[in-house]
């Protein structure tokens, strides 16, 4: 029992960071059906200049806030100087520029700082805390600082005029044209927001898992997942499915270890995690194509 | 010197000319409709005003010149446009269509006086304002694409067939309510109609598209006369 309510702790620590970055996958998508293949390397981008605001002096907490920033204009300059020529060009056009920046980052990552992996020290104080059995300080911290980011950043587009604005330019970028909104800039704006949730789920996960270049490669896969899994359309569905994958997968490989350990039967361990999340994708969309959380788009024609 | 002066438009879907060299002017504080057979244009026309597609020729706003101008830029000079098939937000509450469509004015008091307004004009819309509005009624959705134009106090408004698909009694409410918005709210209109009986009853002045030309031009009252229009257009 407390195993399971261990890898319940895990799975959701794992699941705050799925969420964030299915939140930057779904939030650049809403407004331009595309997914971004470099959101997990943009983050882990983010993890080294936070390490390297640390190694300077600098707090985690003075660090976090300023990457967010940086993090944010990098994604509206992206927008504005790669993206925005490539209004109109074909889908094939845009995934080769996605793969081309996720190959940019990941080099100047390796060219800047090595490839050789480096510990990176939790922000949040090792305490006794009830129920610190079931989950460690840095999970719980993680789940606590990405929560806070999602609440902000719904009540941001929930209740703010200029988060209004970028659902209406997601929404129907005609009218919102007709509306007098600069429809492009609210593009831009969403990819800045983007960057700073990857930017939060980088510098959370780096002490999870060490930073280096490919620290972000399986977990943008994960929240991937999770943004297919709530609903690709909507950003509240992405963000519970992004915590569904993540405690799925350590619940099945949790099972698994269970049906081994009392049958002697290997069906699934830790290795076949990703594997298992995948699978869970694609019961998923075979079921219900929009996410569990998505609505159907009517193409209009 | 005219509201809106439009003079030899052409414009263009890709490679295809859609308008020929449009030429037509209206005045301040007037209705003017855009008559025509489906196909003819009236919707590229509005949409040329607005920068929506690939143009050439001039558009002036007062004498400014806004052709080749961004959308919003436009929208914010004050040409409202009702789009063909409404393009409400279907997915956002009626309040926060009519908030979004006011998001780039600073006189947020005005607008907050605008937004009773248009309540003023369409009561239901009040009743529906949490509703989402996608779940609105076609004749509701329209009464709110045109309070979404008139949000933004317009001093010209395009409106693109608003009586498509409505029935008869909804239509004449929408009517009486933009005669109103000309003569209270001081808003020049210009409609483009299917329905050529009833807008030549609103308009003042009319234009008839055929083709990507315009090939007659007057009054309402002598439009509506014409052997041709009536023919046509008015089925008698
Ligand atoms: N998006 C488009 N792409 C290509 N051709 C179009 C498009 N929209 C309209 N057209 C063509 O342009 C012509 C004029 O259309 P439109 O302005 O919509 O006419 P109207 O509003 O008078 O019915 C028609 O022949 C129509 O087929
Ligand atoms: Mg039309």
């Amino acid at each position: 029992m407390e195993q399971l309510l261990q890898q319940v702790g895990a799975g959701l620590a794992n699941g705050a960071i799925y969420a964030s970055l299915a939140l930057a996958l779904v939030m650049i998508f809403v407004s331009t059906n595309h997914i971004n293949f470099a959101q997990g390397e943009m983050a882990m981008f983010s993890a080294y200049i936070a390490w390297q605001f640390m190694e300077w002096g600098l707090s985690f907490w003075l660090a976090l806030p300023l990457v967010m920033a940086l993090s944010f204009t990098t994604g509206v300059v992206i927008e504005r100087t790669i993206l925005r020529p490539l209004h109109g060009a074909p889908v094939l056009s845009v995934v080769v520029v996605f793969i081309g920046l996720l190959t940019i980052f990941h080099a100047l990552a390796g060219g800047i700082w090595t490839y050789t992996i480096k510990a990176v020290p939790s922000p949040f104080p090792e305490v006794a805390f009830p129920g610190s059995g079931y989950i460690g300080s840095h999970q719980l911290g993680m789940i606590g600082v990405t929560v806070i980011v999602l609440i902000a950043l719904f009540t941001f587009f929930r209740f703010t005029p200029l988060g209004l604005a970028m659902r209406a330019a997601a929404q129907n970028p005609a009218s919102a044209r007709l509306a007098g909104i600069s429809v492009d800039w609210m593009l831009a704006l969403g990819w800045g927001l983007a960057a700073a949730v990857g930017a939060v789920a980088g510098c959370m996960v780096a002490p999870a898992v060490y930073l280096e270049p490919n620290m972000m490669a399986s977990i943008l896969l994960y929240g991937f997942a999770g943004a297919l899994v709530g609903g690709i359309s909507s950003p509240g569905g992405a963000v519970a499915g992004g915590f569904i994958v993540g405690v799925l997968e350590n619940l099945i490989a949790y099972l698994g270890n269970v049906v081994e350990r009392t049958t002697g039967l290997y069906i699934v361990g830790n290795g076949e995690k990703l594997t298992v999340a995948l699978v869970i994708v694609i019961a998923v969309l075979t079921l219900k194509p929009s996410g569990l959380f998505g609505h159907v788009t009517v193409e209009r024609v | 010197m005219s509201l809106l002066e439009v003079t030899a438009l052409k414009a263009y879907y890709g490679q295809t000319q859609v308008l020929h060299g449009v030429s037509f002017a209206l005045e301040a504080g007037g209705i003017t409709t855009l008559l025509g057979a489906n196909g003819a244009g009236k919707t590229t026309t509005l949409r040329s005003i607005c920068g929506m597609v690939a143009t050439e020729g001039a558009i002036r706003l007062d004498g400014e010149p806004i052709a080749g101008r961004a959308t919003e830029e436009i929208v914010r000079l004050g040409v409202g446009h009702v789009p063909e098939g409404r393009g409400t937000f279907t997915h956002l509450t009626v309040d926060e269509n009519l908030r979004v469509s006011a998001y780039t004015r600073r006189d947020k008091a005005a607008a907050r006086r605008d937004r009773d307004m248009v309540f003023e004009y369409f009561p239901i819309l009040k009743a529906r304002i949490g509703q989402q509005a996608g779940t609105l009624s076609g004749g509701e959705q329209q009464m709110l694409a045109i309070s979404r134009a008139l949000m933004l106090r317009p001093r010209l408004l395009l409106l693109d067939e608003p009586s498509f698909g409505l029935a008869p009694l909804i239509v004449e409410e929408i009517f009486r309510i933009m005669r109103r918005v000309n003569s209270e709210a001081k808003v020049s209109l210009l409609l483009v109609e299917q329905n050529a009986a009833l807008a030549l009853d609103l308009a003042d002045h009319a234009y008839v598209l055929e083709t990507g030309r315009v090939v007659m031009s007057g009054s309402a009252a002598d439009v509506k006369r014409d052997e041709g229009v009536r023919k046509s257009y008015l089925g008698y």
